[in-house]
């Protein structure tokens, strides 16, 4: 039992030696070089999405509210377009959250999956595994709606 | 009784089984690596043809299965056993592609290990004439691990510095008691699970370094060697953080392994230039590095004696999500080979 003890206490320091070196032998993520790509890309995004937004009201006689929910479509479809012809994972590695954070992030969460589970059929396959990586984004920002609707209800603000 | 022990974790083979052909077949990033010109095959198409890459990645296994069977001049049903497995869950592309082999078949899963415990296993059954012929196979593709570990191939997530690629290919020995040898195989150690308590699935190396270092060291206390008596120690797929973990395990054991000493197939299957970030890494990765590089190297005699440990990471995605920690494991064999075998 004594022994059993020390050996625990041994196994529990060799581990965390071991956690030290590894955390002192692996290098980490380019932090600053990461929130300038993502900084810059994202912000291009959104600019864009800004951009066909202000088109739609200019040009094609939109509403304010529906011009905002044709930029949300258009960039939608460009994501779905890129991510079905393989290009959108290459522009998501460079630009970290700057595509992540976006409608973009959400639109190719859905594609990639729908792609990529198609051999094993449109039910089993594409059907359940849809929103394998967007599930939670639903469950949990539908969820927190309800609750802060619930919320509202009592207390007006 | 045992008879054929040297130590508490490793087998002498009084015959040392040979391996008389290996082939290597791998896909378009590893053809453009380094080893390029050594493979028997590189694939233009990660989908080899085939309408998934679960089937593109049975299809290369074959491959290599059958192209290391012609060059030996067998046909499969003078193959008496056949050691294999890859990654995907239950084995499938080994199964399948022993499907349309018909070699009495024994699937192992040691993960990215499996090249060296079908190796193990085959000169055990080899030299004991249990079977012989033994063929030894093992294969991974980029394509069905990332869905099956990670995210769907288009999803744009993000890769870690320590993270590692895995390899698409197989590679494939047969091993016989009797015959031409390009290498021969004189000890086997067995490796233990050892898990230190790494639970990040994006650091591989970490998690199998201490079962490298594990293994080697109880390697050198059985045999009595140290890294100077090889010409290379070889390890499957630590990576370039594993590696250096391990070098820096065996310096604090009292075991120096020295840099110059030290090989990662890992690291010289992809160009560096390539963002494989820490290197390469599953079963097909020191499978197609040992049957491609290593065993012409031996038979060249440019090496004398290496030490050949393929290393594994017993990754579940169930157990890590569960917060389970990742297992560990190495398997070591020593290859004979240039003159005089």
């Amino acid at each position: 039992m004594q022994e059993k003890k020390e050996n625990n206490a041994q196994n529990k320091f060799a581990r965390e030696r071991y956690a030290a070196l590894v955390k002192r032998m692996t290098p980490k993520s380019a932090f600053g070089q990461g929130c300038f790509r993502a900084f810059w890309v994202g912000g291009l995004i959104c600019v864009l999405g800004q951009a066909l937004a202000d088109g739609a009201h200019a040009w094609l006689g939109l509403s304010s509210a529906a011009s905002l929910t044709f930029a949300s479509v258009a960039l939608i479809f460009l994501t779905a377009f890129l991510t079905g012809i393989g290009v959108f994972d290459r522009i998501a590695r460079y630009a970290g959250a700057g595509t992540l954070v976006p409608t973009t992030g959400f639109a190719n969460a859905m594609v990639a999956p729908a792609m990529e589970f198609k051999p094993e059929g449109w039910i089993m396959g594409t059907g359940v595994r849809l929103f394998s990586i967007a599930g939670p984004v639903l469950v949990y920002g539908i969820s927190a709606s309800a609750a802060v609707g619930i919320l509202y209800y009592f207390i007006r603000w | 009784m045992t008879r054929h022990r040297v130590g508490a974790h490793t087998i002498e083979f009084g015959n040392r089984p040979r391996i008389v052909s290996s082939a290597a077949v791998v896909g378009p990033k590893e053809g453009r690596g380094p080893l390029s010109a050594l493979f028997d095959l590189a694939l233009d198409d990660p989908l080899y043809g085939q309408s998934s890459y679960e089937q593109a990645e049975c299809a290369i296994f074959q491959e290599a299965c059958s192209r290391c069977l012609k060059k030996a001049k067998a046909e499969p049903e003078q193959v008496q056993a056949m050691l294999g497995g890859d990654l995907l869950n239950q084995i499938m592309a080994a199964s399948l592609a022993a499907r349309q082999l018909e070699i009495p078949f024994l699937g192992l899963y040691g993960a990215c290990s499996t090249m060296a415990e079908a190796l193990l296993l085959g000169a055990i059954l080899a030299d004991g004439g249990y079977a012989d012929p033994v063929l030894c196979a093992a294969g991974s593709h980029y394509c069905t691990a990332e869905r099956q570990y990670r995210f769907p191939l288009e999803y744009g997530n993000q890769r870690t510095p320590a993270a590692q690629w895995t390899v698409t290919g197989a590679g494939a020995c047969l091993v016989s008691a009797e015959g031409p040898a390009l290498a021969r195989i004189s000890l086997a150690t067995v490796g233990q699970i050892k898990d230190m308590g790494i639970k990040d699935a994006n650091n591989m190396g970490a998690a199998m370094a201490p079962a490298a270092a594990d293994t080697l060291i109880h390697h050198f206390l059985d045999t009595g060697r140290k890294a100077s008596d090889y010409d290379k120690i070889i390890t499957g797929d630590l990576g370039r953080v594993g590696g250096s973990l391990l070098e820096e395990l065996m310096e604090q054991a009292g075991f120096a392994l020295p840099e110059e000493k030290h090989m990662d197939c890992g690291l010289c299957v992809f160009d560096p230039k390539e963002d494989v970030h820490a290197g390469g890494s599953g079963c097909g990765c020191s499978a197609s590095v040992l049957s491609a590089m290593i065993l012409p190297r031996l038979k060249s005699g440019e090496w004398k004696r290496v030490l050949f440990m393929a290393t594994g990471a017993l990754l579940s995605t169930t157990t890590s999500q569960q917060g389970e920690s990742i297992p560990g494991v190495a398997h070591a064999l020593v290859l004979e080979g240039g003159e005089g075998n």
